[in-house]
């Protein structure tokens, strides 16, 4: 079907007053390698998600109430009474987590591709700063909920610039816009969010595909086909030149296709899931919350807590550092030779490992087990048979054990905290003996209880764990020293020691 | 430097002045006398934007950087000291004595207060010194607890367990006309001694 005359009059008119076409032309012409498939859409998704985040951000700034007193309260009226608020909110806050994760994904293919290599180094510098652009754009993201998450997030922010020797009290005022977390602090993180880091991402991206222009699209790598800076741009063109494809349609099409599905999908969680939040309200003197970052950041939430307390500020202030300087330093200590995986070994080991750290991490961070359950003493029944056939010593030891808290980090029956192992079984680890010690002396983790419970709670505490392990386990012995009498033996049971635990 | 610009695109009608036609085509001829003007001109303009620019900075550098060096800090009561009897360890709540207008909830604080004795106390602040996670009272195990890392503190507020660096922060107080005040401001933080 052929466009009436006067689009094409249109179209000339305006040609010969921009020169539109000629500049936008050669972003749908230009060649791309024959082989790049569907490797190559995560980039374009992405783009296609920042897109949603600008459209659905500017219709929420245009309800959203960016003072403290009123952030929270306004974003339960977008939901609540603005037709399709929940939706707008929905949508912005699904693509914010899918855009994130579009990201990593185009990035772990540039980096197992090797595309980084010579002439590109200054496309991957680019991108590096876009992510750090995105997730700065999702932290500030989840502080314009203005929740109690949104808080304590800060709060943790604020401690960990805290740390930094010397300037960190200065610092920490900067980010905070004022010495205490509070009406500027909302107002300066509302700039930085709508302003600051769309700014930058903006100017970011363009730049990003500019270079993209100059430098042409990667080949997917072929062992042996490897980069020689001297002479890989003039080959580069020959082959575009000879038996490259269009960007449109013979890419592009590709690019819609896979857009148009992570549209689809979007769509469909915003529907069903709905928005994010907001948590409680911003009320820092409730102090019964349980504060957590949002996806992108529950990494980093759990490796703190695995640091050794030691070296924790030195880690949490350097690492950063270090990781910024890492990413940006990738393409100039390998820009040229081998691009296959198979031949770069090394660099797909760094990859799998940083992915399975992440990853791990972030179940840490979801799950949380070095985090005490705050209720747990007050919630959690006794496992019934913890108590069935117990002397009222131990029954009483059982009271102990709830209201000294040790179930907050301590589970019964998977049940409690996991922030120090299961008890379930802790007669058959410990003697009496090593039970007193361990309670009145604690550890690193533990807190001792020796100054906190008296010798009545605790003997009672000993004898009930003393009598926690299957009947048909034998209990704890010291090494060559006596078995005690076992409480109560099945018929035919064989005693066999067993190791004792370390402490 | 030649006295004639030999770009032929430099070249643009007379527009009077002590601009001379040129003796080829009649467009004005550029002296060194006239870029040297020029080039003054453009310095010149660079002067008055640095100028310009310099004074217009100190609003915008002092608005960014100001909350850098603001640190506040005011006595503030937490009501009656008869409210807190001895031997226990209280919540307590007040309104930061350093709020602004558009503070909102958010100038709320809270803070732990131990009754050591009738006349002697302590207040810590409710923020873990790990992360910053507001700790909780356990009265029956007389523990501090954090919800976010395992910190766990005696009821001294030095440190028991997990990852805090250190104990507990506190506030200084005093007793002033049989309230129990406390000089609170900026968030709780690493300057502060133990
Ligand atoms: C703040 C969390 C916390 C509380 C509260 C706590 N514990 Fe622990 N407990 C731990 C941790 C963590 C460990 C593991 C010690 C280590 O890191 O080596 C532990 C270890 C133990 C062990 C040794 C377990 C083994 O398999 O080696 C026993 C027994 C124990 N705790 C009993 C108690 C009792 C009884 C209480 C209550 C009076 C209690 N704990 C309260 C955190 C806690």
């Amino acid at each position: 079907m052929k466009p009436p005359r006067v689009v094409g009059m249109a179209i000339d008119w305006v040609e010969a007053r921009t020169g539109a076409v000629a500049f936008l032309a050669p972003l749908l012409t230009h060649h791309v390698p024959r082989n790049a498939k569907w490797w190559y859409v995560f980039g374009s998704a992405t783009l296609m998600f920042f897109t949603i985040q600008l459209v659905t951000g500017v219709c929420l700034a245009t309800l959203y109430a960016p003072s403290a007193a009123e952030a929270w309260e306004s974003l339960r009226y977008i939901d609540e009474e603005v037709p399709f608020g929940w939706m707008l909110r929905a949508l912005h806050g699904w693509s914010s987590n899918a855009m994130v994760v579009m990201m990593a994904i185009h990035m772990l293919q540039v980096f197992l591709h090797a595309s980084y290599k010579f002439p590109r180094e200054l496309n991957w510098v680019t991108g590096v700063f876009l992510l750090f652009t995105v997730l700065a754009l999702a932290f500030t993201g989840q502080v314009m909920r203005w929740d109690q998450d949104a808080y304590w997030g800060l709060g943790i922010g604020a401690s960990i610039a805290d740390r930094i020797p010397v300037i960190g009290n200065q610092v920490r005022g900067l980010l905070l816009g004022g010495p205490i977390i509070g009406g500027e602090t909302l107002s300066r993180f509302f700039a930085l969010h709508v302003f600051v880091l769309p700014g930058a991402a903006l100017g970011l991206i363009g730049l990003h595909l500019a270079l993209i222009m100059k430098n042409g699209i990667s080949e997917m790598p072929k062992v042996g086909a490897t980069v020689e800076p001297a002479t890989y741009r003039a080959e580069y063109e020959q082959r575009m030149e000879k038996d490259g494809v269009p960007f449109y349609p013979d890419a592009a099409q590709r690019d819609m296709v896979f857009c148009g599905a992570c549209l689809v999908l979007l769509v469909v969680l915003a529907a069903v899931y709905g928005p994010f939040g907001p948590g409680g309200q911003p009320d820092p003197t409730l102090i019964d919350t349980n504060p957590r970052p949002d996806y992108p950041f529950l990494w980093i939430f759990g490796a703190v807590s695995l640091l050794p307390p030691a070296s924790e500020t030195a880690v949490m202030l350097v690492a950063p550092l270090v990781g910024v300087l890492a990413l940006v330093a990738v393409p100039f200590f390998a820009n040229a030779g081998e691009r296959a995986p198979s031949r770069r070994p090394g660099m797909v080991l760094i990859a799998s490992l940083a992915v399975m750290a992440v990853a791990a991490l972030t179940w840490e961070g979801k799950t949380s087990p070095w985090s005490p359950v705050m209720n747990a003493w007050s919630a959690l029944p006794t496992p019934e048979h913890f108590l069935a056939g117990r002397t009222p010593l131990e029954v009483q030891g059982a009271n102990v054990f709830q209201f000294a808290q040790c179930r907050n980090c301590h589970s019964l029956d998977g049940l409690g905290g996991e922030r120090g192992p299961a008890l379930d079984a802790i007669a058959t680890r410990m003697t009496p003996d090593q039970l007193m010690r361990q309670i009145q002396q604690g550890d690193g983790n533990m807190p001792a209880f020796g100054r906190n419970l008296d010798s009545a709670q605790m003997t009672a505490l000993v004898s009930f764990l003393s009598t926690l392990r299957p009947e048909f386990e034998a209990p704890a012995v010291i090494p060559g020293a006596q078995l005690p009498l076992p409480v109560q033996r099945m018929p035919g049971e064989v005693v066999t020691p067993v190791a004792v635990g370390s402490q | 430097m030649s006295d004639r610009i030999q770009d032929p695109g430099a070249h643009s009608p007379a527009r009077g002045g002590d601009e001379k036609p040129c003796v080829n085509c009649g467009c004005a001829e550029r002296t060194a006398k006239q870029d040297a003007r020029r080039g003054f001109m453009f310095r010149f303009g660079a002067v008055l934007l640095g100028v310009g620019g310099a004074i217009a900075a100190v609003p915008i550098l002092g608005t960014l950087l100001a909350p850098a060096r603001r640190q506040a800090s005011a006595w503030v009561s937490l009501g009656s000291a008869d409210a807190f009897p001895a031997g226990q360890t209280r919540f307590a709540t007040f309104l930061s004595p350093i709020r602004q207008p558009t503070d909102g909830d958010a100038a709320k604080t809270a803070c732990w207060v131990r009754c050591i004795s009738p006349g002697k106390y302590q207040v810590f602040a409710v923020n873990c010194a790990h992360l910053g996670c507001p700790v909780r009272w356990f009265a029956q195990s007389r523990l501090f607890m954090c919800p976010c890392h395992g910190g766990a503190y005696y009821e001294d507020g030095s440190r028991a367990a997990g990852p805090p660096p250190r104990g507990l922060f506190e506030y200084p107080w005093k007793i002033d006309g049989g309230n129990l005040m406390i000089e609170a401001g900026h968030l709780p933080g690493m300057e502060q001694s133990t």
